[in-house]
C-alpha cells in the first residue's frame, strides 16, 4: 500500500501533461473546423495561423479549449477518446470479430509465445554450449551481440519475405522475428547464471568426484534459476515488441500492429492509439504473470525473491 | 599405519610476479586416527598442503600418498570428506537435501539416504532441522550441517579448512568441544587447518607448525594432551606449554624470512 501514493502520482503527471498536450497538439485542426462552423477565430485564414505554434494559436483561441478534446480525427487524443475506443473494440465487440482488439491482440499473443518459446529454448542451449565449450564461447558470443544491433525494423521484412518464398507463412515468421529478439537476453542471462556457482562450490562437487552431468543439474542449473526469471522477463516483452514489428511492414492484416497501421493509414488516431495501449498492457500482465512465477518458484526452492 | 604420507612435496604456482613456493620439501606422516592441525600464518601453504592431500592441486616435485593411493585417486575412490572455509549449503536444498548432495552423487539408494541424514544431523546436534533452508540457520549450524554433508559418506578422512575461521569465539568453543566428540565416536583421521593457536593445541594429537615465503613445515609437536579434553584443559601447565612451543614455532618462521 506504501507504494501506491509514489505510483498514482507518476500516473497523474502522465496523465495530465497528456491532458494539457492536447490543446496544443489539436489546434490547428480545432481552428479549421471552428471556422467551417463559423465560429470567430483569430487569425482568420488558414495560411496566417500557419505563421502560430500550437501553444501561440492557443492562447488566442482560449474558447476553442473544449472542441480540441472531441475531433473526430484529432492529430493527439485525450485519454478519455482512447478509453472509449478500448472499451469499444475490447469489450463490446464479439472476440472473433475482425474490429475486435482481444481478436488482434490474440493473433500477436500467439506469434508472441511461440517466438518466446522457441528464443528461450535456444537462448538456454546456446548458453549451455558457451558455458562448456570454449570454441562457442569465442565464436558464439560476438555474433549473438552483433545480431542485436541491427535494427529489427530492417530485418523483420527480410525475414517475412525469404521465409515466404519458400512457402512459410502466418504465425511462423512473426515468431522468428519474437525468437530472435528474446533470444538474447536469456543467452546473457543463462552464461551469467550458469557461471555464477564459486570456486569453492565447485571444489565441493570434486571432492565427490561428481561428473560434469551431474555439477550441471545438481549445482550450475538450479544456481541459474535466479539469472534466468530476470532474462525472462526482458525477453517476453521484447518478443511482444518483436511480433509487433513483424506485423509493421508486411500489410499484416490481424494484430496489434496491424492495427496501429491502419489506424494511421486511414487517419484513424484512436484506433493506433488504442492498440498501443493495448500492446502495452499486453506487455505488463506477460512481465507481471512471470514475475508471479519467479516468486513462486523462488520461494519453492528456499531462495527469496529480490 | 600412515594414512597420509607426504615425502619432500614442492608445490610452485606460476604468478604474474613470477613463481611463488607455496610448498617446499614438505615431510610429513598421518597415522590413522590421528587429529592434526595445520597452524601458521598466511601463505605459509597450510591450505596449499590440504588441497594437495585432497588433489583438488597437483604438487609440481615430491610424493604424497593417501590411503597408499595418489591423491586423486583417493579422490575418485571418496576417501575423505572435505568441509570448506564457509558451509556452501546451496541455498535451494534444505538441511536434509544438503546433506543428501553427496549421496545422490555417489548414489546412495533412498531409504539409504535418508536414514544417512538422520544419523548425521544426530551427530552433529541438528537433529530436527532436516527441512529447514540455509538462511533460517545460523552461521555456526550451517557450519555444522556442512561437516555433517561431509561425514554423510563415511569417509575415513575428514579435511576441515578453517572451518570455524569466520564464527565467533563462544560458537567456535562450543563447536570445538563437539567435533572432538565426534573424532572421538566415529574415530577418524582429521586433517585441520587454522590460525588459531588454542584452537589447535586444544583439538590436536599433532601440531604441525608452518611458515611462509616459501611455505614449509618448521616444528611438529605430538601433543601431551589426554584424549579425553574438558574446555577447562586450556588453563592447565602442558596445555599452555604446548601453546609456548607452538608460538615459538611460529616466531622462529618469522626471524629467517
Amino acid at each position: 500500500m506504501k507504494s501506491l501514493l509514489p505510483v498514482l502520482s507518476v500516473v497523474g503527471a502522465i496523465l495530465l501533461f497528456w491532458v494539457v498536450s492536447v490543446v496544443p497538439m489539436n489546434m490547428h485542426l480545432t481552428a479549421d473546423l471552428a471556422q467551417r462552423q463559423d465560429v470567430a477565430v483569430t487569425p482568420d485564414t488558414p495560411v496566417a495561423r500557419q505563421d502560430y505554434s500550437g501553444i501561440g494559436l492557443a492562447l488566442r483561441n482560449t474558447h476553442l479549449f473544449g472542441m480540441t478534446y472531441t475531433l473526430d480525427r484529432p492529430r493527439l487524443p485525450s485519454p478519455h477518446q482512447v478509453a472509449v475506443e478500448m472499451w469499444e473494440t475490447i469489450a463490446l465487440r464479439s472476440v472473433t470479430s475482425r474490429r475486435s482488439l482481444v481478436y488482434h491482440g490474440w493473433v500477436t499473443l500467439s506469434a508472441t509465445l511461440l517466438g518466446f518459446a522457441i528464443g528461450t529454448g535456444l537462448g538456454i542451449l546456446l548458453a549451455v554450449g558457451i558455458v562448456y565449450n570454449r570454441a562457442m564461447d569465442m565464436s558464439v558470443m560476438p555474433w549473438a551481440i552483433a545480431s542485436q544491433t541491427i535494427p529489427i525494423l530492417a530485418l523483420a521484412p527480410m525475414i517475412i519475405v525469404m521465409l515466404g518464398s519458400i512457402g512459410i507463412q502466418g504465425l511462423f515468421p512473426k515468431a522468428v522475428i519474437s525468437a530472435y529478439l528474446s533470444f538474447f537476453p536469456v543467452v546473457v542471462g543463462m552464461v551469467k547464471g550458469l557461471r555464477s556457482p564459486d570456486a569453492m562450490q565447485l571444489d565441493l562437487l570434486r571432492t565427490y568426484s561428481a561428473s560434469p552431468n551431474q555439477g550441471f543439474w545438481k549445482l550450475r542449473l538450479p544456481a541459474s534459476v535466479p539469472y534466468l526469471f530476470a532474462s525472462l522477463k526482458i525477453g517476453i516483452s521484447a518478443s511482444l515488441v518483436g511480433a509487433i514489428v513483424a506485423e509493421l511492414p508486411t500489410g499484416a492484416r490481424a494484430g496489434f500492429g496491424a492495427r496501429m497501421l491502419v489506424g494511421d493509414q486511414y487517419g484513424q488516431p484512436m484506433v493506433t492509439w488504442a492498440a498501443l495501449f493495448a500492446a502495452a498492457l499486453t506487455a505488463a500482465a506477460l512481465v507481471g504473470l512471470f514475475s508471479l512465477i519467479e516468486r513462486w518458484t523462488l520461494r519453492r526452492m528456499g531462495m527469496q525473491a529480490t | 599405519m600412515a594414512v597420509i604420507l607426504a615425502n619432500s612435496l614442492n608445490l610452485t604456482f606460476q604468478t604474474n610476479d613470477g613463481p611463488v613456493h607455496a610448498l617446499k620439501d614438505v615431510n610429513l606422516e598421518i597415522n590413522k586416527g590421528d587429529f592434526v592441525s595445520f597452524i601458521g600464518p598466511s601463505g605459509c601453504g597450510k591450505t596449499t598442503f590440504l588441497r594437495c592431500i585432497a588433489g583438488l592441486e597437483t604438487p609440481t616435485g615430491g610424493d604424497i600418498s593417501v590411503n597408499g593411493m595418489t591423491p586423486d585417486e583417493a579422490r575418485m575412490a571418496r576417501a575423505y570428506g572435505y568441509v570448506f572455509q564457509a558451509a556452501g549449503l546451496y541455498p535451494w536444498r534444505t538441511i536434509g537435501g544438503n546433506i543428501k548432495l553427496p549421496l545422490e552423487i555417489m548414489g546412495f539408494s533412498k531409504a539409504e539416504q535418508n536414514e544417512r541424514v538422520g544419523r548425521v544431523l544426530e551427530l552433529v546436534d541438528l537433529a530436527g532441522f532436516e527441512k529447514k533452508f540455509p538462511w533460517q540457520l545460523s552461521g555456526g549450524m550451517q557450519q555444522r550441517a556442512s561437516i555433517a554433508r561431509a561425514l554423510a559418506f563415511d569417509a575415513d578422512i575428514l579435511l576441515m579448512d578453517e572451518p570455524f575461521g569466520a564464527l565467533d569465539e563462544i560458537v567456535r568453543d562450543h563447536l570445538n568441544e563437539q567435533l572432538l566428540q565426534l573424532w572421538a565416536r566415529t574415530e577418524k583421521t582429521i586433517g585441520f587447518v587454522t590460525h588459531s593457536i588454542p584452537e589447535a593445541v586444544y583439538l590436536s594429537t599433532k601440531i604441525v607448525v608452518m611458515s611462509p615465503r616459501p611455505g614449509r613445515i618448521t616444528d611438529v609437536i605430538d601433543s601431551p594432551l589426554p584424549k579425553e579434553r574438558p574446555l577447562d584443559i586450556r588453563d592447565s601447565a602442558e596445555f599452555i606449554a604446548v601453546a609456548h612451543r607452538v608460538r615459538d614455532g611460529l616466531r622462529a618462521g618469522h626471524v629467517d624470512v
